[in-house]
């Protein structure tokens, strides 16, 4: 009954409708007599705005209306919420300027929006656009974070002061400065992490709908949590109750993060539809989508690994400027801090650690959560220290972690940077991937490269991070403005089939096979019978929705622990109809029984008891079976890897190429094993992304020169590696589950793996640092300007 | 206002006879017009290979081509994909294969390797790699989408 339960390698029933393409995306929905928006936005980087004329757009054929910042104040709508406060080392909060709807007086980053354009076409709506006539005058700009804080440059809000949102420190500065100060050895480095455009392949999409009779608000947008998008549009930025107002997310193509904003365009369009009563549709072009859907990373830092003669870690001194860009998103603040410096204790025991993180506003896009967010910097930071100390120390960089692994029996082991990890076998982990990576060959396979003329390397990374966010209790005290349990309804049909309704939100993650599959082994009902619900806040419960790798571990212990309700309430049926005691009743496959004997009733036949109360206690027990479950974790879960990446480099030209990559993962218990090493190789070519070839750039006057995919290079078929992937199992005691996430670790993990084995490749060419990403033109000028004497030639 | 042109192809096996705007883009007739919204559009420059079809057998970036030139051609979109048993295999596989996360960029991956499939009868698992460089996924890092993709062909990595 339950060979498609947790742990089977069931095939996705969702991939049918997309294969044939009947997947169901927002731009797919259309509405009779819907209009069309499309933005006028900002070619400037920085500027006051002296006047907007709509007056020629709006008598252009077909022009509904054209909507502008001084409507957006007229009509009060909010700033876009911030989810996140920080607070100063000094105890004020962080700076926290408004971002409003459509600019009001001044632009801050080149695509910010400026009006507003409604039309009966599309085309329509965008001939219109460009008849707006925005006067503006320009202010000078500031792109890098780290020249923001500068005396004397341009200042984006009169509420954040030198351009600094925050100034956050955690951990025991004095403790790391005397333990840095008595290291044997002190090995340090200057890292840029790069700014990235998320790119989902699906753009960012919305279609809004207004009820004139009832006053219902309904939005259909490309999200990754829409009860959060109701909540924090329609309360801080809408005005609209939850009641009269609907979310659905449907099919979602991709989000890594960047659909998790309540973005501007979405409150915009609830608004107008709101104003029109009609529909209206709006889906961005992928040049919208690199200069508005919100970016990640972009910070520059300055790191140093103190070790004792012995190699073990005495302590970590980190400093980090972060850039926000140019107004707060949602978590934007969050992931600079505490998704950030949280890990820097890594898989191992340094024991005194301090950061210290300013981040500031520039005119740039605003940054936010993209796969990983915050702990790929800290895990990209740390592994390559590591690395850079093994190689100056002369030591084996896998003998080096091991030397500073926490231990099997150290768990759960408190971190000095605030977390509690849960379990783990780090050495275990690093030993099979040494195995399967076949470390023992390498030598072998490095002098047969430089035959063929060929500079062969290996590079490490054990990673470590903390998903399944959060306990709440916890988050709040830290400066979450929500809430992050997660809830879940399973609902028995009075046949016996199951519907589940769950606050996550799929957007690739293949929920409705792996949360079915969690139910069907909990219940004991055959899988085909579980339908899974997500994605509409008028058929689910209010939830928080999907990102940090935390739907299962989260939502789906929500599930389960709707399950033992069920289960709970059964026994009591099944007491009754098989007129034995409650505490006689036990419950197994699917089927109450009473203890020692063969009097039995299936799930199913209490289902249809409980719907049709014939004989049924009425008296002390309510009909139906249908239960709802909050689960609200005690704690994080700390997925961790073994990465090892081999590369080869072309030193005539600096061509890469990633020869074998292997990723050894304990995401603990399984649910899914085909849906976790897809999850794992999809999340490395990201983190190969970052490594080797995507890069924002802005030029100085704040345009961003990457601003399509033919000047942003994504990994395409051709560049990434078969991955070989494994898993070791250690269950998190945290959860009914014992899972842990594993959306995000590939991204994680692989970023410094590889660029470790480029300057592996690259030591005897005296290169002892590339930043990232390691293009060819960068890796042949790092051989060029090496210190051996061969680099030269 | 844009002239118009009237145009006579096959679209999945059925033929069609429409008067469309000069202008008009494969994609936005097919998406907009015909409301067979299989195809995507993610970049409208030809990088990503989301809207990609099948033009006289051959695959084709419908953002980049007119409307008016499916005249007299044979069209074939991820709706009209097919085999006389049902699923196209190359469907079957990559649901098989477990080669699909958030599918928005899959039909357009599935007509490429189609294609591929179609018109290469000496592939290569490289000569696979390469032959999908101009399809971009986001989700999963393609190992899955090869496997499946060289299980049809019948060709070993």
């Amino acid at each position: 009954m339950t060979e498609k339960g947790i742990g089977a390698a069931v095939l996705r029933r969702e991939d049918r409708r997309f294969v044939t393409g009947k997947g169901q995306y927002v731009d797919d929905l259309n509405r009779a007599g819907q209009a069309h928006a499309c933005f006028v936005r900002s070619a400037q980087a920085h500027a006051e705005i002296r006047k907007v004329d709509v007056s020629r757009a709006k008598s252009a054929p077909g022009v509904i209306t054209v909507l502008t910042g001084e409507d957006v104040a007229a009509d009060k709508l909010g700033s876009l919420p911030c989810g996140w406060g920080i607070t100063n080392k000094d105890g004020t909060a962080m700076a926290e300027p408004g971002w409003p709807v459509l600019a009001q007086g001044r632009v801050r980053y080149v695509g910010e929006a400026i009006a507003m354009v409604i039309a009966t076409t599309r085309q329509g709506a965008r001939d219109a656009a460009e008849l707006v006539e925005v006067d503006t005058s320009p202010l000078p700009v500031v792109v890098q974070a780290t020249d923001a804080g500068k005396k004397g440059a341009p200042q984006l809000h009169e509420a954040a002061a030198n351009n600094q949102c925050f100034d956050w420190e955690i951990g025991d500065r004095a403790a790391t400065d005397a333990a840095i100060k008595a290291s044997a050895k002190v090995v340090s480095l200057d890292i840029v992490n790069q700014r990235l455009v998320p790119n989902a392949m699906e753009p960012r999409a919305a279609l809004a709908e207004f009820d004139t009779n009832s006053g219902l608000l309904t939005l259909h947008c490309a999200c990754q949590a829409p009860h959060a998008m109701r909540l924090l549009l329609g309360a801080f930025v809408l005005n609209q109750a939850e009641h009269k107002f609907r979310v659905v997310a449907p099919d979602v193509g991709g989000g890594f993060g960047s659909k998790i904003p309540p973005y501007a365009e979405y409150a915009a369009l609830c608004w107008a539809a709101r104003r029109l009563g009609q529909p209206v549709k709006w889906t961005s072009s992928r040049s919208e989508a690199f200069l508005t859907d919100a970016h990640g990373r972009d910070h520059v830092t300055r790191a140093e690994l103190g070790l004792d003669k012995d190699g073990r870690f005495t302590a970590l001194r980190v400093s980090t400027v972060a850039n926000l860009g140019a107004y707060l998103s949602a978590f934007g603040p969050l992931i600079p801090t505490y998704l950030y410096a949280t890990l820097f204790a890594g898989q191992y025991t340094t024991p005194a650690i301090h950061a210290e993180v300013r981040a500031m506003f520039t005119n740039t896009t605003p940054v936010d959560a993209y796969r990983g967010a915050g702990r790929p910097e800290a895990t990209y930071m740390l592994e390559r220290l590591v690395e850079t100390a093994a190689r100056e120390l002369g030591m084996d960089p896998a003998e080096l972690r091991r030397r500073n692994f926490v231990a099997a029996d150290a768990f759960p082991y408190q971190t000095p940077v605030a977390l509690l990890y849960d379990s783990g076998d780090y050495a275990g982990a690093l030993d099979k991937a040494l195995e399967l990576a076949d470390v023992k060959g390498f030598a072998k396979r490095r002098a047969e490269a430089a035959k063929r003329g060929m500079a062969r390397g290996i590079g490490y990374s054990t990673p470590i991070e903390a998903t399944g966010a959060a306990p709440s209790a916890i988050a709040g005290q830290l400066g979450a403005r929500a809430g992050l349990y997660e809830s879940a309804e399973v609902r028995f049909n009075p046949t016996g089939s199951v519907t589940v309704f769950s606050g996550s939100h799929s957007h690739g993650q293949g929920h409705a096979t792996t949360f079915a599959q969690i139910v069907a082994s909990t219940l004991g009902v055959p899988y085909e019978n579980v339908e899974v619900v997500e994605g509409d806040t008028a058929r689910t419960q209010f939830g928080m929705g999907t990102y940090g790798s935390r739907s299962t571990s989260v939502g789906g212990s929500a599930i389960v622990k709707a399950c033992d309700k069920i289960i709970a309430k059964g026994k009591k049926i099944a007491a009754h109809l098989l007129e034995a005691s409650e505490g006689d009743i036990e419950f197994e496959n699917g089927n109450f029984t009473v203890s020692g004997t063969d009097r039995t009733k299936n799930i199913a036949e209490i289902a249809f008891a409980a719907y049709v109360p014939h004989n049924y206690p009425l008296e002390t027990l309510e009909p139906g079976l249908n239960e709802q479950a909050f689960f609200d974790p005690a704690n994080f879960n700390f997925p961790y890897g073994a990465y090892i990446c081999e590369v080869e480099v072309d030193p005539e030209t600096g061509f890469t190429r990633i020869e074998r990559f292997t990723a050894i993962d304990d995401v603990g218990n399984v649910i899914n094993p085909l849906i976790v090493h897809g999850q794992v190789q999809g999340g490395v070519a990201q983190g190969i992304g970052q490594a080797m070839f995507e890069q924002g750039v802005y030029d100085e006057s704040g345009q961003l020169l990457t601003g399509s995919l033919m000047d942003y290079c994504l990994p395409r078929a051709d560049d990434v590696p078969s991955i070989d992937s494994g898993l070791t199992v250690t269950p998190c005691p945290f959860n009914p589950l014992g899972v842990k996430g594993c959306g995000e670790m590939g991204t994680i993990g692989s970023t410094p793996a590889v660029i470790n084995a480029i300057l592996d490749a690259l030591k005897d060419y005296g290169v002892s640092d590339i930043q990232m990403p390691a293009t060819p033109l960068r890796v042949w000028q790092a051989i060029r300007n090496g210190s051996a004497p061969q680099a030269a030639e | 206002m844009s002239a118009t042109v009237e145009i006579n192809f096959t679209l999945n096996g059925r033929k069609r006879q429409l008067t469309i705007d000069a202008g008009l883009s494969a994609l936005n007739l097919l998406r907009d017009k015909l409301d067979m919204t299989g195809t995507k559009y993610a970049c409208g420059e030809g990088e990503c290979g989301a809207c990609t079809i099948l033009v006289d057998g051959l695959s084709v970036n419908s953002c980049l081509m007119y409307a008016a030139d499916f005249d007299g051609r044979d069209i074939v979109t991820i709706e009209g994909l097919r085999s006389d048993k049902g699923f196209d295999p190359m469907q079957d596989a990559f649901v098989e294969h477990g080669a699909i996360q958030c599918g928005f960029c899959m039909p357009g991956m599935i007509m490429q390797a189609r294609h591929l499939a179609d018109t290469n009868k000496d592939l290569t698992y490289d000569g696979l790699k390469r032959g999908l460089e101009g399809n971009v996924c986001r989700c999963t890092g393609y190992k899955k989408v090869f496997d499946a993709v060289a299980d049809v062909i019948g060709i070993a990595k």
